[in-house]
C-alpha cells in the first residue's frame, strides 16, 4: 500500500510537472466543450422567412405571427411572387410562406385551405428540420380551428412533441456525448502514454529492480489518472450546466457511478495499449484506433445507431461510450433511476473488468 | 561465499549468442570489471544477473539467491543502475529519492536518513529542489547511484555508469566506487574506458558473447610473457606503424594517440635500439624509443585478437 501511495504521488506530480499532459487533460477539454457548445449547435433558428400574403385577413395575419412568435423564422420581408424568388436566391431568406386568398374564408367556412411553404434547400439536412419546424406550426394553427369549425376533421392526427429536449436543444444532446468522448480520450490516451513512456525512458527497467508487484505499479499509475479525468469529466459536467442550460434531472451518485465505470473501462483499455506498445507513437496511434474512433462514430453520439448498417450496429455493442451515453443522457436529461439503466449499468461494468483482467495479466507477464 | 557466481551463462535472441557460456565468481567487497566494446554482452549479462531477464541457459547465483528460480529474491539483495539516465527528469532531486524510497518500501524515518546519506554522497546539499532535468551529467549519475543504493544492497550492478560525463566526474564516480567496495558493498561495473578498468579489483574481458579473459590487472598483463612493448615516439605515427610492420621481428603494432606500440617477438636480436636504427634508415625522425609496461590497452588488443574477430 505504501509503495502504491510512492507510485500515485509521483505519478499526480509527473501530471502535475508536465504541463502538456496537464493541458490535454484539463484544458483541452474545457476548451472543446466550449469550441462544440456555441460553435457546434445544431438547432437552426433565425431562420430568414420571407411571406408573400395574397390573403390578408384576420386569420393569414395570425399564421404569419405564429411562425414569427414560434422563434423559429425571423420575418425578413413581405414580398410578391417575384420577390421570393429574388430572397430565396440571395439566400436572404431560408423559406418562404405563401397564403393564398381565400385562406380566411375557406377557414370560416370548414372548406379545404392550404398554404404553401418554399423552402432553400442548399442544404438538405437544413431544409428538412425547417420544414418540420413549419409543419408544427401549421399544424398547430389549424388545430386551432378545427374544434369549432370542423367537426368531421380526422380523429386521430399525429402531433409531434419532442420529450426532455422539448426545443430540441442540440447543445443539450451533444454535452453527454462531448464528455464520453472527452473522458474517453483523457483517460486511454494518457494512461497508456505514461506507461510506455516508462519503458521508452528506461524508468521502468529501475522500478521493476524494486520489490515492487506488478500491481501496485499498475494501480499507483492508474490512480491519479482515474482522479484527473473524474475531475476532468465533473468538470465538463458543472461547466455545462452553468453556461448552456444543461439540467440534471437525476441523481448525482448515479451519474458518478456511471461515470467511475466508464472511465474504469478506459482506464483499462489505456493499460491493455500500454502493455502490448512499445514506444509512444505506437501507442498514441492504437489509442486512437481503439478508443476515438469509436467513441466518435459508433456510440450514437455523431451518428445514430439505428441508421447505421446491421453490421455496425453490431459493432456497436462492444462500444462502451454506447452505454454511457444512454446512462448519461438519462440520467441528466430524463433523470431516469438505476431502473431504468441497470443494463448500461452492467454493460459497462462488464467492459471495464474485461479490460482490466486482460491489461493485468499482459502487464504482470511483461512484469516478470 | 562468493557474492555473485555464474556458470555457463548463456543468453540467445533467437539464433544469436549475446551471451556465451560465461563462468565466473566475484568475491564479496570486491570491484569487479566488466570490460568490453559494444555490443560485447555486458548489458546483456548484468540483466541476467539482476533477474531482469532470463538466461537461455547455465545458472548464476547472486547473493545467494538463484537468478533463474528466485528472481525476486536477487532484487532484493541488490542495486542495480541501468546504462541509460533513468530517474524521473520532471521530478526533482528530493521526489527522486523519496520515490525509490517509497518503492522500496522504506519507512519514513529510513527514506529520511538514506535521503541525506545521499545528499551528502553525491554533493547534491542545495540541489534538493532543482529537478533532475536539470542537473549537470556528474550530478545526475551520482544521484542515480544515490537511488539504486537507497536500500543498502549488498551487491550493486553499475552499467556503464559513467557513460557521457565529464573526466572530473568520472574519477570522483570511482571514488564513490571505491568507498562502497571498501564498506564491503561488492560491486559488478561494466565500462568501456580502459583508463577505468584499472580501479578495478579484477577484471573480465568480454568479447562477443565470450569471456576472453579474467584477472586482476597485473595477472592479464603477463599475459605478454616475455615479449617486450616498445613504445615509438615519431613525427607521424600511422607511416612509422606501416614501416614496423613491414620489419621481422615484430608481431604486430597498434597506435595509441600519437605513439605507436610495437609487440616484439620473443626474440634478443630484435631490441629497441635496433629498432631504432632501422627506423632512421627508412628516414623516420624518431623522438623516443622505449621499452613500456603493457598498458591496458595493449591488454585489451592482445586478447581480442586471441579470441578472434
Ligand atoms: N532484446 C534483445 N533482442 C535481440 N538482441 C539483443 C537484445 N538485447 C541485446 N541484444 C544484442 O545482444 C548484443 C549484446 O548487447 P549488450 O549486452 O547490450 O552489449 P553491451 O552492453 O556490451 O554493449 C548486441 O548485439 C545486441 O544487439
Ligand atoms: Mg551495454
Amino acid at each position: 500500500m505504501r509503495k502504491m501511495m510512492a507510485v500515485a504521488r509521483k505519478e499526480f506530480r509527473q501530471i502535475w510537472r508536465d504541463t502538456r499532459t496537464l493541458m490535454t487533460l484539463l484544458f483541452v477539454p474545457a476548451f472543446f466543450l466550449l469550441l462544440y457548445g456555441y460553435a457546434l449547435n445544431f438547432d437552426i433558428r433565425h431562420v430568414g422567412l420571407a411571406v408573400d400574403d395574397r390573403d390578408r385577413t384576420m386569420e393569414s395575419r395570425a399564421l404569419i405571427a405564429a411562425f414569427v412568435n414560434s422563434g423559429y423564422f425571423d420575418l425578413v420581408a413581405s414580398v410578391d411572387a417575384a420577390g421570393t424568388t429574388r430572397l430565396m436566391n440571395r439566400n436572404d431568406v431560408g423559406a418562404a410562406l405563401v397564403i393564398p386568398s381565400g385562406l380566411g374564408r375557406a377557414v370560416r367556412t370548414a372548406g379545404p385551405a392550404a398554404v404553401q411553404v418554399l423552402l432553400n434547400g442548399d442544404n438538405a439536412n437544413t431544409a428538412t428540420t425547417v420544414m418540420g419546424y413549419a409543419l408544427t406550426i401549421i399544424r398547430s394553427e389549424s388545430a386551432r380551428y378545427r374544434p369549432a369549425t370542423a367537426p368531421s376533421a380526422p380523429l386521430v392526427s399525429a402531433e409531434p412533441r419532442v420529450w426532455y429536449n422539448p426545443a430540441l436543444r442540440s447543445t443539450l444532446f451533444l454535452v453527454p456525448g462531448l464528455i464520453a468522448y472527452i473522458a474517453m480520450i483523457t483517460a486511454v490516451v494518457s494512461t497508456a502514454l505514461s506507461i510506455v513512456r516508462e519503458k521508452e525512458r528506461g524508468t521502468m527497467e529501475q522500478v521493476r529492480m524494486a520489490p515492487l508487484d506488478a500491481a501496485s505499479f499498475v494501480a499507483g499509475k492508474t490512480v491519479p489518472y482515474f482522479v484527473v479525468s473524474l475531475v476532468s469529466a465533473l468538470g465538463i459536467i458543472v461547466v455545462a450546466m452553468a453556461l448552456f442550460g444543461m439540467p440534471m434531472r437525476g441523481s448525482w451518485l448515479l451519474l458518478l457511478v456511471a461515470l467511475s465505470l466508464f472511465l474504469a473501462g478506459a482506464l483499462g483499455l489505456g493499460l491493455l495499449i500500454s502493455s502490448v506498445a512499445d514506444t509512444q507513437q505506437v501507442a498514441f496511434q492504437a489509442a486512437l484506433l481503439v478508443s476515438f474512433l469509436p467513441t466518435l462514430m459508433l456510440s450514437g453520439f455523431i451518428f445514430p445507431i439505428s441508421s447505421m448498417p446491421r453490421f455496425l450496429q453490431l459493432v456497436t455493442y462492444a462500444v462502451p461510450a454506447r452505454y454511457f451515453l444512454i446512462a448519461l443522457r438519462g440520467v441528466v436529461l430524463k433523470g431516469v433511476g438505476l431502473e431504468a439503466l441497470g443494463r448500461e449499468l452492467a454493460a459497462l461494468a462488464a467492459f471495464a473488468l474485461a479490460v482490466l483482467a486482460l491489461a493485468s495479466v499482459r502487464l504482470r507477464r511483461e512484469w516478470s | 561465499m562468493n557474492a555473485i557466481t555464474a556458470t555457463d551463462l548463456t543468453k540467445r535472441f533467437g539464433d544469436f549468442v549475446a551471451v556465451d557460456r560465461l563462468t565466473f565468481e566475484v568475491g564479496q567487497g570486491e570491484v569487479f570489471g566488466f570490460l568490453g566494446s559494444n555490443g560485447a554482452g555486458k548489458s546483456t549479462t548484468i540483466r541476467m544477473l539482476c533477474g531482469l531477464l532470463k538466461p537461455t541457459s547455465g545458472s548464476a547465483k547472486v547473493g545467494g539467491a538463484d537468478v533463474s528460480r528466485d528472481p525476486e529474491g536477487v532484487k532484493r539483495r541488490i542495486g542495480y543502475m541501468s546504462q541509460r539516465f533513468s530517474l524521473y527528469e520532471q521530478l526533482t532531486v528530493d521526489q527522486n529519492i523519496r520515490f525509490f524510497g517509497g518503492i522500496y518500501g522504506l519507512d519514513r524515518e529510513r527514506v529520511e536518513a538514506r535521503r541525506r546519506f545521499v545528499l551528502d554522497m553525491a554533493g547534491l546539499h542545495g540541489r534538493e529542489h532543482t529537478r533532475a532535468a536539470d542537473l549537470a551529467g556528474g550530478w545526475r549519475q551520482r544521484l542515480a547511484l544515490g537511488c539504486a543504493i537507497l536500500h543498502e544492497p549488498p551487491i550493486v550492478f553499475l552499467d556503464e555508469p559513467t557513460g557521457g560525463v565529464d573526466p572530473l566526474s568520472r574519477r570522483e564516480f570511482w571514488g564513490l566506487i571505491d568507498r562502497l567496495s571498501a564498506s564491503g558493498v561488492t560491486v559488478l561495473v561494466t565500462t568501456h574506458y580502459l583508463d577505468e578498468a584499472e580501479h578495478c579489483h579484477r577484471l573480465a574481458i568480454i568479447h562477443r558473447g565470450l569471456l576472453a579473459a579474467l584477472g586482476t590487472t597485473d595477472e592479464l598483463k603477463r599475459l605478454f610473457g616475455d615479449r617486450a612493448i616498445v613504445e615509438v615516439h615519431a613525427a607521424n605515427p600511422v607511416e612509422t606503424m606501416r614501416l614496423l610492420d613491414r620489419m621481422p621481428g615484430i608481431e604486430k603494432t597498434s597506435v595509441f594517440g600519437t605513439s605507436v606500440h610495437a609487440v616484439l617477438k620473443d626474440d634478443p636480436r630484435h631490441s629497441a635500439p635496433a629498432l631504432k636504427k632501422r627506423l632512421e634508415a627508412a628516414g623516420v625522425a624518431v623522438t623516443s624509443i622505449d621499452v613500456v609496461q603493457p598498458s591496458l590497452e595493449d591488454v585489451f588488443l592482445e586478447v581480442v585478437e586471441r579470441a578472434g574477430h
